[in-house]
Order: structure tokens, then sequence, then C-alpha cells
């Protein structure tokens, strides 16, 4: 086993609330690890900063040995790290299938210049990223909505064309933020399954932020558990989900 | 209704999709090319003015419908490229060049506003490109060395091939010219990763960024583009101008040219093209229409920005796709008769989203 | 001496881009929409108080009111007719309409009989006066403006502060759908937001004209209103009016003590210069940025 994403004393403070405290963890290669605990607990905020869009005002994050806590958030996807985001941020007026070329941005290898131009290269580019689109496309089940445009479509496809998108940025680690919040069950049913797929198929670590305590005890593999921006617990689902300090977080004290 | 049979990607990434598209363009380029012999000198003229509008079109379709920054100063970018390629001539730079070189001080300038405003977005950078027009066109005043301020500036003539070009048609030509390369360009662009971060931008700054697009790149990128092709259409302008003078480049001017790509529709370069295809010829509906009506109406000088304003107005209450969204409707419309529906492009309901941070 | 004069001077101006800024800050912290028309509803307002005064033979003060009362008029018949149907839409549709709205106004006002293309003035009771304080001479309507704007900051802190829908218009500005779910009526909410903003206009249309004339452009004045709102963060009243008085100031002295040109671009250079170094403008907190 080697370690995909460690994770120490990861703090941030929003106008003197500390939204995390203190927070360490590590995410084994092949791994699907979920985040849970009440709203406001900081689980959203780990997320932010690991994808780097907030400020760590202290602590680590390496991925895959390399420090990422400095690197500029547009650097992310490249270093193999995609996400999802809990109220889904879709490109709303480009089809589906723009919206998950642009999951290819990272892997771009052309100048402005020769794409002004489209020269082969480009144009063998654009094929490529297609076929990997494709293959997406083909693993979630979207080929009837290939062409849509996004603003149109329900909310459980649009969640799923999200997760296409992270998919086709061909990432080794993938946040996912509330996946199934809004989905119906059966929805969320194909979720547990494609999650599991993901991990096994594709070779891809998971990491989640989670409400619905069914799903994550069906897909993960370990849980953290967090509460006011500090770690409660860390373990198999069922262990974290009888954690006194946990069970007194969710119910109150 | 047409379907479509697709058998590999490299039919996505072409330009047309399909035969009937081939056809139609190739028939447009047959009409556009012999247009000027049949045609009266005065439309040849309106003809190459929409040319240069359309290019100037396109290079704001490029920022605002696309990247989704609004700029309330093009017409800045115009006048630097118009008085750039009055001075380089003037200067003895032969004509192409000065063209190009006009269209890269307006680029560079556009790349030079459009970084310290990044930081900016939505009404915040509408005002601030709206003050920069403000002092571009002072400066263009004052700066009598370069401009000749209210003297005014007398465009040299084009000389290619040994000959002074003075004819409308050499015009129209050049400005179809300079048409059709912006647009195969920003097509080209469009179906690239660069014209798909802009449009990632324009919907998601956060998802975009998620991604790997560098907002600061690509937003100056943006900037730089659009004011570049501005320029452009600004050097042709000049030529059609024939007189420069400062005023001309002020911010009625940049409110036409929003005006334009909002009533052609945003987000396509169909609209551009119909957007310019309207402005330029609104003023001579509107001469044509003053002949018809009664002289108490007739005679107003504010006839005009009272149409534009009303056109501004109904088409962003009633097709905010403007022209280009109606024409895509027609054509459903007429491909699916009789089973068209009301509903079919019933609006779903939106809901204000903070533009605060 | 001279520079307690230009203060003044300054001062007054700034005064006037203050109540056209007040106009822009009201209607965007109530509904997020910049209006492109604010300078265009001072010039109908201009002309309101011409037509009920010069031509109708009204004394000031009546006309005046009137004026007012018919600009509210106006501001809440273009939000029926014009803003609320694109509620929802994107801020830069908002934008583009009310440049529409202003083209028509602008153009409209030259079409009615007796408004037309030329310049007129308006007689007001403290037209080309003076007022001599301790070798100071100071022109009235310099004074009426200064006096007016501070009363209207007043009666706006009251009744933002005091009055119960005064107080629902500012829940609606923090956040439109909460404030819908307690029950304040948006839509009229909306209404009167813009009926005030117009109202405001109508003051400052009319304060302006003494100064300098009635006439349709001179709705342009907006341009200067954008740079006070921007310097007061755009989304603060106090702000707008400090704003406001800043510029006024900034013009008149580099006027007097520069060029010309100086005068005429000042405003802008340091519109820019706010939204590089401070978007948040002068006067607010500097938030942390959250996405």
């Amino acid at each position: 086993m080697t370690t995909m994403i460690e994770v120490e004393g990861l703090s941030v403070a929003f106008g003197g609330v500390r939204a995390v405290d203190q927070v360490s963890f590590g995410v084994e290669k092949g791994e699907i690890f979920s985040i849970i605990g009440p709203n406001g607990a900081g689980k959203t905020t780990v997320f932010n900063l690991i994808s780097r869009l907030y400020d760590a005002t202290a602590g680590r994050i390496v991925f895959e040995g390399r420090d990422i806590s400095r690197l500029s958030a547009d650097r992310i996807a490249a270093a193999g790290i995609a996400r999802t985001f809990q109220n889904i941020e879709l490109f709303e007026n480009a089809s589906v299938l723009k919206n998950l070329l642009l999951g290819r941005h990272a892997h771009r290898r052309t100048s402005v210049f020769s794409e002004l131009l489209f020269l082969p290269k480009v144009r063998r580019q654009e094929i490529e990223n297609r076929s990997i689109v494709e293959d997406v496309i083909d693993f979630l089940d979207l080929a009837h909505h290939r062409d849509a445009r996004v603003a149109g479509l329900p909310y459980g496809v649009r969640k799923v064309v999200e997760l296409g998108r992270a998919l086709a940025a061909t990432p080794r680690l993938l946040l996912l933020d509330e996946p199934s919040s809004g989905l119906n069950p059966e929805e969320t049913e194909d979720l547990s399954f494609w999650i599991r797929d993901i991990r096994d198929d594709l070779g891809i670590t998971v990491m989640m932020v989670e409400h619905d305590m069914g799903l994550v005890g069906r897909v993960s593999d370990r849980v953290l558990a967090l509460n006011e921006g500090k770690v409660l617990a860390v373990g198999t689902p069922s262990a974290v989900q009888s954690n006194p300090a946990v069970v007194e977080a969710y119910l109150g004290s | 209704m047409r379907f479509l049979f697709k058998t590999n990607y490299e039919q996505d990434v072409r330009l047309f999709q399909h035969g009937g598209q081939v056809f139609w363009y190739a028939v447009l380029a047959v009409l556009v090319l012999v247009a000027p012999l049949v045609l009266s000198d005065y439309l040849v003229g309106e003809a190459a003015f929409v040319f240069i509008l359309a290019i100037a079109g396109v290079g704001l379709m490029l920022l605002t419908g696309y990247t989704g920054l609004v700029s309330l100063g093009h017409a800045a970018f115009l006048g630097i490229g118009a008085y750039g390629e009055a001075y380089l001539l003037s200067k003895g730079v032969p004509f192409p060049i000065s063209m190009l070189l006009a269209a890269l001080i307006a680029g560079a300038t556009g790349f030079l506003i459009g970084l310290p405003t990044l930081r900016l977005s939505g009404v915040y950078l509408a005002i601030a490109t709206f003050g920069f027009a403000l002092i571009v066109s002072e400066i263009l005043a004052k700066w009598e060395s370069v401009t000749r301020g209210f003297n005014g500036f007398r465009v040299p003539r084009i000389v290619m091939f040994g000959e002074t070009l003075r004819q409308d048609w050499h015009l129209y030509y050049i400005s179809l010219a300079v048409l059709v390369v912006v647009i195969l360009g920003v097509l080209n662009l469009l179906r690239s990763p660069t014209g798909r971060a802009f449009i990632a931008i324009r919907d998601s700054e956060v998802a975009a960024q998620s991604l790997g697009v560098n907002l600061t790149v690509y937003k100056t990128l943006a900037f730089a583009l659009s004011a570049a092709i501005t320029g452009l259409a600004g050097a042709l302008y000049a030529h059609k101008l024939n007189f420069l003078s400062p005023d001309g480049f002020n911010i009625i001017l940049s409110i036409q040219l929003l005006l334009m790509i909002v009533v052609g529709g945003l987000g396509s370069l169909h609209g551009a093209v119909f957007g310019a295809l309207f402005v330029g010829a609104l003023p001579s509906v509107i001469g044509i229409l003053r002949g018809e009506l009664p002289r108490v109406i007739a005679e107003q000088p504010g006839l005009e920005p009272l149409i534009f304003g009303l056109i501004l107005v109904l088409t962003i209450i009633f097709e905010p796709y403007g022209i280009y969204g109606r024409w895509l409707k027609l054509k459903l419309y007429f491909q699916l008769f009789p089973l068209y529906r009301r509903a079919t492009f019933r609006r779903t309901k939106a809901f204000l989203k903070s533009g605060r941070r | 001496m001279l520079i307690i004069q230009l203060a003044i001077n300054g001062i007054a101006v700034g005064c006037i881009y203050a109540l056209v800024a007040l106009g822009l800050v009201l209607i965007y912290k109530a509904t997020e929409a910049v209006n492109f028309a604010q300078g265009d509803l001072m010039m109908l307002g201009a002309f309101f108080a011409l037509t009920f005064i010069s031509f109708g033979g009204l004394p000031f003060w009546v006309g005046l009111a009137l004026a007012i009362i018919g600009m509210a008029a106006v501001g809440m018949i273009m939000e029926r007719l014009v803003l609320r149907p694109i509620l929802g839409q994107p801020q830069f549709a908002v934008i583009m309409v009310t440049i529409g709205v202003g083209f028509i106004l602008r153009s409209g006002a030259t079409m009615i009989p007796g408004w037309g293309t030329s310049s007129q003035a308006l007689p007001t009771p403290f037209s080309n006066q003076t007022l001599d304080v301790a070798g100071l001479v100071m022109a009235q309507e310099h004074l009426a403006i200064i006096g007016a704007t501070v009363i209207l900051c007043a009666l706006l802190y009251g009744f933002f502060r005091h009055t119960r829908f005064g107080i629902a218009m500012q829940a609606a500005s923090q956040n439109q759908l909460a404030a819908a779910y307690m029950g304040i009526p948006i839509k009229r909410v909306s209404a009167a937001t813009w009926a005030i903003a117009a109202a405001v206009a109508a003051l400052g249309g009319v304060l302006l004209a003494p100064i300098a004339l009635v006439e349709a452009n001179m709705g342009f004045v907006v341009l200067k209103a954008f740079p006070a709102a921007v310097l007061g963060g755009f989304a603060s009243l106090p702000g707008a009016v400090i704003g406001g008085v800043v510029i006024g100031l900034i013009e008149v002295f580099s006027g007097r003590y520069i060029s010309d040109t100086a005068r005429n671009l000042a405003p802008f250079v340091v519109l820019l210069a706010v939204l590089v170094i401070r978007p948040e403008g002068l006067f607010a907190e500097p938030k942390k940025r959250r996405a």
C-alpha cells in the first residue's frame, strides 16, 4: 500500500472562525475514503483546501509525495486531482460533450497559435480527447445526452455529467462533494456502483463528502468524521458510526 | 428534419457538419463575391462598412459573448486601430503591414488594460472599461503630435501593387478578406482547448480553475485577442471614414458595438455578423422610413437613437438570443412543421445568482 | 481664501454627483442592477420641473414637488415595464436594458414639443444670487445643493433605520430569497426602490439646472457618478455621498492647479485606480474571498 494523499495539521480560519482546525489524515492508493459530519463541520472546506481554492493558514498537503500546499488552483488538475462540486458547477450554456472535453484541459499540449490555424497536431489532439471522452460517455451511459445543452437537463443527469467531466480529466484522485445530494434512491444506487467501478476498473482513488450514511456504508473503505473543524474519528464505516463522540455530534448532547 | 449519422470523431471536428452547410456557404460566397459587380457604389460602400462592423463584432463577441467579460469601451480599441493605421501609413509603412501593426498595438493595449482589471467581474469590469474608453478618447484629442487632435487626421490612401486604391469595391474586398480570415481563426480557436476555456470562464470560474484553466492567462488572452481583432476593424474603419476625428470614437460607438452583438445573438459568431448587418442597415432603413412618416416625426433628429434604444430593450426582454436565436427557431419550425409547439422553446425560470462576493 | 472658495465649489459639484450616485447605489443594493439610465432620469426630472414651473406657471416649490412625484411614478413604470420581465437574468442584460432605456429617454425628450434640443434655464429661488460670509462670496445655488443633499441624506437615513418599509427594503437587499420567505413583498420593494431612485434623480436634476441648464444631454453627468459610487464601494449610501464629494473636490482642484485636461481625466483615473487597487471601495471593510 502506498499513500495517495497525506494531510498534516491542516487549518483555516475565516474571520476568526476556525473552519478547519488541525486536521490530519492519510488516504491510501486505491481506497474509497469518505468524510462525514454535521452541517458546517468543515467537510467541503477540506476539499476546497485540497483543490487550492482556499489558502490554508497552517498545515501541509502532500499528494503522491509532492507538497501541493502552495500550488495554484489551476495546477491541481494537471497534478492528477479532479473534483465535483456540492452545488454543481457545470458550464451551463455549453453541450454535455463540450463540458466533458473541458475535463481534458489540463492535458492540453497545443499553443494558441497552432490552434488559430488548427494545425494537424491540434486535430490529432482533439480526436484523442474525443475518444477518451467517448469512453467516459459509455461508462456513465450519457450517450443519450451527448449534444444536449446542460442548462436544460434534469438535476440527476447534471450530477452525472459533472462526475463525467471529472473522469475525463483522467485523474488519480477524485474528490466527490456530496455526490448523492438531490438524487432519488434509484440514481443513488447507480452512483454507488459507479463509485466502486471507478476505483476497481479505472484504478482511481476516491475521496467523498457525503451525508447519505447508507451510501457511505456501502462503498467506503474508511470514514473520517469531522465536527466543528476537528477530527472526531477515523476508521471503518461501522466503527466510526458507533463511535460515541460521533453519535453525540450528530444527536447533540 | 435532418439526422446525422457520424462514423468517426473527425466529423465532429470539421468546420462544416454536413453537405447542406457546404452548399449554402458556397452559395453565400459566390453571392458576396459578385455583389460589387451588380450593386451601386453607395451600396458597395455600405456593405464594406457592414464587414468592418462584423469584424469588430467578432472581436467583441469573443470577449463578451464567449468569455463573459463585458466591455463598455471597445470603441477605444477601434480608435487605436484607426489612428494607428493612419499614423503608420503617413509614416510610410506599407498597407497590409500597417494594418497588422495597428491591430498589434490595439492588442497590446488590450493586454495592458486586461491585466489590472482581471480581478474585476460583472458590473465593475463594465465600469472600468467604460472609464478606460473615456481616457483613451481624451488622449486621442490631446496627443496632437500623433493624432493631430481636433484638426482631424486625413487618412492616406492604401497603395498596393503600385496602385492607389480609392474605389469602394477595393475596401469591400479587403474587408471581406479580413472578415473571412478572422472568422476562420476564431472558429478554429473555438473548436480547440483555448475557445473551450473561454466558455468555461464565462459559465463557471471555479470549475474552470479546478479543471486547469488559468484564469489570469485566459482572461488576458481574451482581452488581447478581442482588442487586436477590434483594432483590425479600426484600421479598416479608418479607410471607410477617410477622415478621423477624436470624438468619433466615443461611448456611443462602444454601446453600438455591444448592441450589435446583443441584437445579433450573444454567444455565436452568426450573431456578430447578423448584428453587424442590422446595425449597418438600420440607418438606411430609418432614412427610407423618414420619407414615409409624417413630417413632424420624420424630421426629429432623435429618431435613430430612439429606435436603437427600443430595439435593444425589446430584444433583451423578448429574444435574449437575438436575431440568430430567432433564426434557429424559424428553421426548426419549418423542419418540424406541423409538429412545432409553442412550448418547444419555453424558457426555464431563472433565479438571480448573486454577483456579490 | 481661494482654497476655501474652491472647496465649496468642489463640494457643491460633488453633491450633484453624489445625488446621482445615491440613485445608482439604491438600485444596486436592492436589485444588484446597475442603472445606466440614472442620469437620464435626472434629465427627465429637470424637464418635468421646467414644464411645471416655466410653462405651467406654478410656484417653484409646488413644481418641484410635482416633478419629484412624477418621477417616482416614472421609476415605478420603468421597473414594471422593463426590469421585472428580465428578473433573474444576468446582470449584463440589466445593464444593456437600462442603456437602452437611456437612449429612449434622451432621444424621446428631444421630440417633446417645448423641450426640444436646445438648452433652457430653469428659474429657481436661489439662481444668480450670492451670499457674503466673512469675505467669502458664495453662490446660493451651491449652498442650496449642499443643503438639499444633507437634508436628503437625513431623510433616507431615517427612512431606512426607522420605518417598517425601509427596514424591509434593507432586508431584501441583503438576501432576496430569505426576505421573500419572511413575507417581505419583493416586487413592491423593487418598485419602491426604483421610485425612490427616480425621485432622488428628479431632485438632482432640479438642483443641477441653475448651474448647467436643462437639456437632453445633461444626463451624461452619470459618467462622473460612476467613479463616485465605485469610490464609496457601490453598495453604501454614505459611501456614495462621500465618493461624490471627493470626486467633485478632485475635479475642481485638478482643474484649477493642473489643467482642464486633468479636470476631465481625474475622475476616471481615480476610478481605474480604485478598481484596480481596492475594488471594494475606499470605505468598505475588505472581505475574505470565498468561493
